[in-house]
């Protein structure tokens, strides 16, 4: 029993417990996607163009930091006629509002290699936080993190008017994201 | 004699379908040119569930077909005029086969999975692609107005039988409360 206690701490030290902060994103390794319903039919979607900033020491979770800014018009909703509307005033307004950011206020750990970010997201003038649960696993010399939330997007009024209703466009939009970063310097 | 009439069930199916392929036809031509709006979601399902109705009412038409034998053509009919009868429902039966087959691929390549009902999702045989989605679509309208042809022609055909031929070529597949009772 004591053997094998002195064992495990005896592993615990050989891991690369080393200060390891992840902060440079790659981001042609990284994606922001989004997963909705229309008609009971899921469709696939996905944000061209963002940027990613993080800071990430799995020994000190709490210290972490990151922040994501999407450029909406950049969006691919699945097909042209999609990605024209969803542009336009009742969904994004990307004229007035060009970008969404987040902003994380709290990471927390959640066990094995399961983590927490709590941040504000802001969309469309309207602020709301969110919190996304996020995996970490070492790739390389790098390090991915795979997280999601459920978004809603009367929240943050995107789509008004006619598309207001839940009953062709759910609610409920399947935010997914992917980020590798390699450890800074 | 119920021998030279078509099943009951042989009768409603006809006619389901019948209602039904007109009704997807016209929502098809319809539908395809709409601008982008939740109502245009909304026909494009409705299109595919009773697409996918249509393609369930087909088998389930054909297995009946197989089991029952329809009744046999007036003896007076010459034989090129059996035989293109019997191509003429031939090609009819392909087509109500291959027309959802092709809407439903179609979806698919579009990237927009068919849910039957918005419940039940029937699963992508293809993955999202852009060009062959778009020569589905050719292929899904080309067979259509095929369809519409072959149907004109059989409906002529039948209406032909009718006030030319004065045989029972029609009359047998109208539903028993429609057809003048003769002796």
């Amino acid at each position: 029993m004591i053997r094998t206690v002195a064992l495990l701490i005896a592993l615990a030290a050989a891991l690369p417990v080393q200060a390891a902060e992840f902060n440079a994103v790659d981001p042609a390794h990284s994606s922001v996607g989004f997963v909705y319903k229309q008609m009971g039919v899921p469709v696939d979607g996905r944000f061209k163009k963002f940027s990613v900033q993080l800071a990430f020491d799995p020994a000190k979770p709490a210290a972490a930091r990151a922040a994501i800014d999407i450029e909406l018009a950049s969006v691919d909703t699945g097909s042209p006629e999609g990605d024209d509307e969803v542009a336009g005033k009742q969904w994004f307004n990307t004229k007035a509002f060009p970008t969404a950011r987040f902003v994380s206020t709290a990471v927390k750990a959640l066990g094995g290699n399961r983590y927490e970010v709590t941040g504000q997201l802001t969309i469309k003038g309207r602020t709301r936080e969110v919190t996304a649960p996020f995996s970490f696993a070492a790739q390389g010399s790098g390090a991915a993190f795979d997280g999601g939330f459920v978004l809603k997007r009367a929240d943050f009024a995107i789509g008004e008017g006619v598309w207001a209703d839940f009953g062709t466009v759910a609610n409920e939009i399947q935010i997914k994201f992917h980020v590798l970063a390699m450890a800074g310097k | 004699m119920n021998s030279t009439r078509y099943t009951a069930v042989a009768i409603g199916l006809h006619w389901l379908m019948a209602l039904l392929l007109v009704g997807l036809f016209s929502v098809g031509l319809y539908m395809h040119d709409l601008p982008l709006s939740p109502w245009k979601l909304k026909v494009f399902s409705w299109h595919k569930w009773a697409g996918v109705t249509a393609f369930l009412l087909v088998l389930a038409r054909m297995v009946w077909r197989a089991t029952h034998r329809p009744p046999p053509l007036p003896a007076a009919m010459p034989a090129w005029q059996r035989l293109a009868a019997h191509a003429g429902h031939a090609v009819l039966y392909l087509l109500m086969v291959a027309i959802p087959l092709s809407g439903w691929l179609m979806s698919s390549a579009k990237g927009f999975q068919t849910v039957y009902f918005g419940v039940l999702p029937i699963p992508d045989l293809l993955a999202k692609n852009k060009e062959l989605g778009d020569l589905l679509l050719e292929v899904h309208e080309a067979l259509n107005w095929t369809l519409a042809a072959v149907v004109a022609g059989h409906a002529l055909a039948a209406l032909q039988h009718h006030f030319f031929e004065h045989d029972d070529v029609l009359t047998r597949m109208l539903p028993r409360h429609a057809r003048k009772e003769t002796p």
